[in-house]
């Protein structure tokens, strides 16, 4: 028996009518959603529409009111953990570690959970490792430089490297390149897009720019407000609206498509020999 | 507003105050002597020059102790030790207060009302509690400054963005090793700044516990002279007592540049 490739990466990401609320103040309502591994989705909205609240509730940092996510058809653990990474705007690099530590470190935490150290045979594999990383992202000429002496651009690709070295379930991107220039920003692109398609981590990225949205990704996510009361404008909460899939998807379809076909003539050929 | 000093104007600028200083204490001094070659309450510079030697370089009659390195090793020690142990307390219940929002509903409230205690009004305690040796003498000290520097380092940790704890955290850090990687390292720069900031305080109280009750020291040396208008021996002391105050400051700021390039004028820059 052949097993599909529709069954086996089935909803890898799945929100189940939650709801998030604080008091009388509706953020979330009714949000279903269902995320297979390896998607790019983009989210866009206003603020205040819950984008960077639903961002949290990936996270771990925050718990939803009602409804349940699950991560792999277990429900996600209440508190940050290894399963998910993240890059924050600004502040996600420790100012204290050069480019090379700050990378390291990922590693030493999880080896380590006395000293958060290590040394010798360990530290070099541990530094090769990241070292290949911060190749990646193109910052091997920075390894030891601190933080401060980075631009905006490479403290975020730096940020990323610190996130993929611990291969994520998920990572989860908070408009991590609304503080950059324009150019910088198409560059950062071209680098996320390419990772993306190196490690096949489900990314989840919030932006402003709905431009930036549609061109990055596999899908793109719309988190709008289906009722407003202007009386009470704090009493409905956002919703997901609109659920497009993008350019990058149809060809991930495409492919499955094809792996598909490819494997049926394989099973077929083997019936025949 | 815009005009910025060359730098050897700028070194001449800031020792002008200290000419006029030196010059206008030597006018007076030379009045006063002119009218009455006796007079203790401000002696010439020879005088001053020979009793300096007679404290630095000569040695005690009665104890064979040169008085001046004596009085300074036994407040240095009194001091250091009462710095040494506020700032270990300051970092530990700092950090913890900072960073475990539980420590800090037990801690933090109790920290606030004794850093309220005004710590000369309970001096007769301490030298009830402990005696009239050592102990009381660094106990007011770290009742002096150490509840300063718990609250301040319990801020900068509450400062530290939330983005990096949180980072840390899908790096796979437990509590312990967000403090011991993250929050320490960054608070060991601003422990210095504290540390230097309450230098003074701490002399302040050195010197008040030495005044009341000691043997020696520096403190003592000064209160003990007074009763004899010994000027000559009092403005040495204050000038030295500034001077190893003024250098103690200088090498915290210098110490905090060497062991932490990250740390950009005061302050972390992202």
């Amino acid at each position: 028996m052949k097993t599909s490739p529709h069954r086996t990466n089935e909803s890898y990401i799945q929100a189940n009518n939650v709801w998030q609320e604080y008091n009388s103040h509706v953020v979330l309502e009714r949000l279903n959603l269902q995320v297979k591994a390896g998607e790019f989705c983009t989210i866009v909205g206003t603020s205040g529409c819950g984008k960077t609240t639903f961002l949290r509730l990936l996270l771990g940092a925050e718990a939803p009111s009602r409804g349940q996510i699950l991560l792999d058809g277990e429900p996600l653990a209440a508190e940050p953990d290894e399963n998910r990474g993240i890059v924050f705007q600004r502040y996600s690099v420790f100012p204290h570690l050069t480019v090379l530590q700050n990378v390291v470190l990922g590693i030493e935490l999880e080896h380590s959970w006395l000293l958060g150290r290590l040394f010798g045979v360990a530290r070099r594999r541990a530094e090769d490792q990241a070292m290949a990383m911060i190749e990646k992202v193109g910052l091997a000429v920075a390894r030891d430089k601190y933080p401060h002496e980075l631009s905006g651009g490479m403290q975020q690709r730096l940020a990323i490297a610190q996130s993929l070295v611990k291969t994520p379930r998920v990572l989860l991107l908070d408009e991590p390149f609304g503080a950059l220039d324009p150019g910088i920003r198409a560059d950062m692109h071209n680098l996320i897009l390419q990772l993306w398609q190196e490690s096949g981590v489900t990314i989840f990225m919030i932006t402003h720019d709905i431009k930036e949205g549609f061109h990055l990704g596999s899908r793109l996510l719309v988190f709008d407000k289906l009722r407003y009361d202007k009386q009470a404008p704090e009493a409905y909460g956002a919703s997901i609206t609109y659920d497009l899939p993008l350019a990058a998807q149809r060809n991930g379809i495409l492919n499955e498509i094809n792996e598909s076909l490819a494997e049926t003539a394989q099973y077929q050929r083997q019936a025949v020999v | 507003m815009n005009q910025e000093p060359t730098p050897a104007l700028g070194v001449g600028l800031g020792l002008l105050p200290f000419i006029v200083l030196i010059v206008l204490y030597l006018y007076a001094s030379d009045l006063r002597l002119s009218e009455n070659p006796n007079d203790k309450l401000l002696p010439s510079f020879t005088s001053l020059g020979e009793s300096i030697h007679r404290l630095a370089f000569e040695e005690n009659k009665r104890t064979g102790l040169v008085l001046l390195w004596s009085d300074s090793a036994a407040s240095l020690i009194r001091l250091i030790t009462g710095i040494g142990i506020s700032a270990m307390l300051g970092l530990i219940v700092g950090v913890l207060n900072g960073i475990i929002p539980l420590v800090r509903a037990n801690l933090s409230p109790i920290v606030a009302v004794l850093s309220m205690v005004p710590p000369m009004a309970i001096l007769p305690i301490l030298f009830i509690i402990f005696g009239l040796g050592e102990v009381s003498k660094v106990a007011l000290i770290v009742i002096g400054i150490a509840p300063f520097i718990m609250r301040d380092l319990a801020q900068r940790v509450v400062e530290l963005p939330k983005e990096q704890l949180i980072k840390a955290q899908t790096l796979g850090a437990s509590t312990w090793l967000v403090i011991i990687r993250v929050v320490l390292p960054q608070v060991l720069p601003r422990l210095l700044d504290a540390v230097r900031l309450s230098l003074g305080t701490a002399w302040l109280f050195l010197i008040a516990a030495e005044a009341i009750a000691s043997t020696d020291g520096l403190g003592y040396r000064i209160f003990l002279v007074r009763r004899y208008l010994a000027m000559d021996v009092i403005l040495p002391y204050v000038a030295w007592i500034t001077l190893l105050a003024y250098i103690m400051d200088w090498s915290l700021r210098r110490l905090t540049q060497l062991c932490f390039p990250w740390f950009v004028g005061g302050a972390v820059k992202t």
